[in-house]
């Protein structure tokens, strides 16, 4: 938006507000991790009003989502929140499968469970990482990313690609997983918590990133109602909503874990919430790959809607017909002429997709209730008052990816 | 609350012939017209328990086969005491694609309903800042709609090109 358009929106009593400057915290910056853009009017260093302006990463994605079927259109929804990318692939197959009513295999929701949760830690180690990052603390964001290296294995043995895998398809995943993937898991979980002791012990009772995250960026338990927050951010303002326990899905139900919840509701507050649910998440972890259940990874292909192997397609007519009507372009599976909504709880917090069908291949509106963006409306409330550090801190530790943001 | 009560709430203090309901799946979902539509969403919000808004969103039914109206306008809804949810939809037809805003009720829906009004062109009334978010300012199309192709109208190769004499 002009900057002139900016200066309008200040305070209506004019005369004494005429010390008040504006400052660009421009698209390009590093502290922002994304491009984003706040125009900050400020009272010497105070903040006294924030107007974002976002768009410069708006791809349109959602209109390629009327375009691509639901198998291509998992390419794309993995580039959405890419620092957690299987986690958006699980849900937007969530609520294609709820769209078509099919019951995933057991092994397939303990996969998808893992890889869930390795994401959830996958994205709380950049948050982390990333706020000690923008505050100076420079070793545990290097001990950080390394174990986020680690998981990009573990997504490349699974599927083949580290940062973008679309590993799931609708029914079940592109390909089982092997020795390989288990052993790393194991590998992962034994290792992890010696770093995320290390990470502990640099920041959490550190006198500087305490005095410089407590009490900044107070979030209300009503306000983060009122502004449909959810995830870590209203789990740290006291609002007890965690999606695995309250809607449960894959295969949450079979593990004891808790939900991580603050009521201070500041920065500080989101940083502890997301550091525990790092533990929670690896104790999942340990409990499914032990207990991988065995079986076929994918629906049965009675279904209709999962592809043949490549045996059953050579040696017997009806696979050939049925991989026939998935892959060519114009048959492909009828899913029912309705629309649903659903929702997993992502790293970021509720990530749902709305999808309408007509009853092609392709979706007729494929909707992203994309968490980054809500979280980012409520920025200007959390920012009055506070210094210009403070708005690197309180972006930070809202956890904004750009590309979910515009889409 | 469970369902049923949500619906005698909504029936009692509206009238039952006030909204038509459907179902499918888990989604419950309430249909209004579009003048009782603020209504709806007030009396869920005060006596129905629900606090939270989680996604405003439309959809262009332009190609939709057998469709009746245009465009369909939802506001997913949220109880976080019971974790009730429920899904309003309103129709709208052109030419007339105001809706009052919720924004009074809950202060989430302004950046969703700013991006529906990006996308679709459907104007929100009495809403406190109502532009493109999105799309840049002077944009001057609806992107999401059904008549709008996927690779745009050209505005991607006619940026106007400012020499050093200009800019």
């Amino acid at each position: 938006m002009p900057l002139d358009l900016a200066e309008s929106l200040m305070a209506a009593d004019g005369a004494e507000q005429e010390y008040l400057w504006t400052l660009n915290f421009g698209p390009q910056h590093p502290a922002t991790h994304t491009t984003l853009r706040l125009i900050l009017t400020l009272d010497g260093e105070t903040v006294v009003k924030a107007v974002p302006d976002i768009g410069f990463l708006h791809s349109g994605f959602e209109k390629l989502g009327e375009d691509l079927n639901y198998n291509q259109y998992v390419t794309v929804v993995d580039r959405m929140n890419y620092i957690s990318p299987l986690a958006n692939e699980i849900a937007w197959h969530h609520a294609v499968e709820k769209l078509l009513g099919i019951e995933l295999t057991p092994r397939c929701k303990y996969i998808r469970t893992i890889l869930a949760e390795l994401m959830r830690i996958h994205d709380h180690l950049l948050n982390v990482g990333a706020a000690a990052l923008d505050l100076g603390a420079f070793t545990a964001f290097l001990y950080a990313f390394y174990q986020r290296e680690l998981i990009y294995d573990i997504c490349e043995t699974a599927s083949g690609q580290r940062f973008h895998p679309s590993y799931t398809r609708v029914g079940g995943l592109m390909y089982d997983v092997n020795e390989t993937f288990v052993d790393k898991v194991r590998a992962f979980v034994k290792d992890f918590p010696k770093t995320y002791a290390d990470v502990s012990r640099l920041l959490t009772r550190n006198r500087i990133f305490v005095d410089r995250m407590k009490d900044i960026g107070v979030l209300s338990k009503e306000d983060a109602i009122n502004l449909s927050c959810t995830g870590p951010i209203a789990r740290a303002s006291g609002v007890v909503r965690d999606l695995r326990k309250d809607e449960p899905y894959l295969a949450y139900n079979d593990f004891d874990f808790k939900v991580i919840c603050a009521t201070s509701g500041d920065s500080y507050a989101r940083f502890l919430v997301r550091m525990e649910e790092m533990l929670e998440s690896i104790k999942i972890i340990r409990a499914a790959i032990e207990n991988l259940p065995g079986g076929p990874v994918n629906v049965d292909a009675g279904g209709k809607v999962v592809l043949p192997d490549q045996v059953a397609t050579y040696r017997s007519i009806e696979s050939l017909i049925q991989h026939f009507e998935i892959i060519m372009p114009n048959r492909g599976f009828h899913p029912p002429r309705e629309e649903v909504y659903g929702a997993t709880e992502s790293p970021n917090g509720e990530l749902g997709f709305y999808v309408v069908s007509d009853g092609t291949e392709r979706a007729y509106r494929a909707r992203t209730r994309p968490p980054s963006f809500i979280h980012f409306a409520i920025f200007p409330y959390l920012i009055v008052g506070h210094q210009i550090s403070d708005v690197v801190v309180v972006l930070g530790s809202l956890n904004i990816i750009a590309a979910e943001l515009d889409r | 609350m469970t369902h049923e009560t949500t619906l005698a709430v909504l029936r009692e203090r509206l009238g039952a012939d006030s909204f038509t309901t459907s179902e499918f799946r888990d989604n419950y979902r309430v249909i209004v017209p579009p003048a009782r539509l603020y209504g709806v969403l007030e009396c869920l919000k005060q006596h129905g328990g629900f606090d939270m808004l989680v996604d405003v969103t439309a959809v262009d039914y332009l190609y939709y086969p057998d469709a009746r109206d245009r465009f369909g306008l939802i506001y997913a809804l949220l109880n976080t005491a019971t974790g009730e949810r429920l899904y309003v939809k309103t129709h709208l037809n052109e030419p007339d694609l105001a809706i009052p805003s919720a924004f009074s009720l809950w202060k989430g829906a302004d950046w969703m309903e700013r991006e529906v009004f990006d996308m679709y062109g459907i104007v929100f009334e009495r809403h406190p800042d109502l532009r493109r978010i999105l799309m840049p300012e002077e944009f001057a199309a609806f992107p999401l709609r059904k008549d709008y192709p996927l690779r745009g109208r050209g505005e991607r190769h006619n940026f106007p090109v400012l020499t050093r004499a200009e800019g």
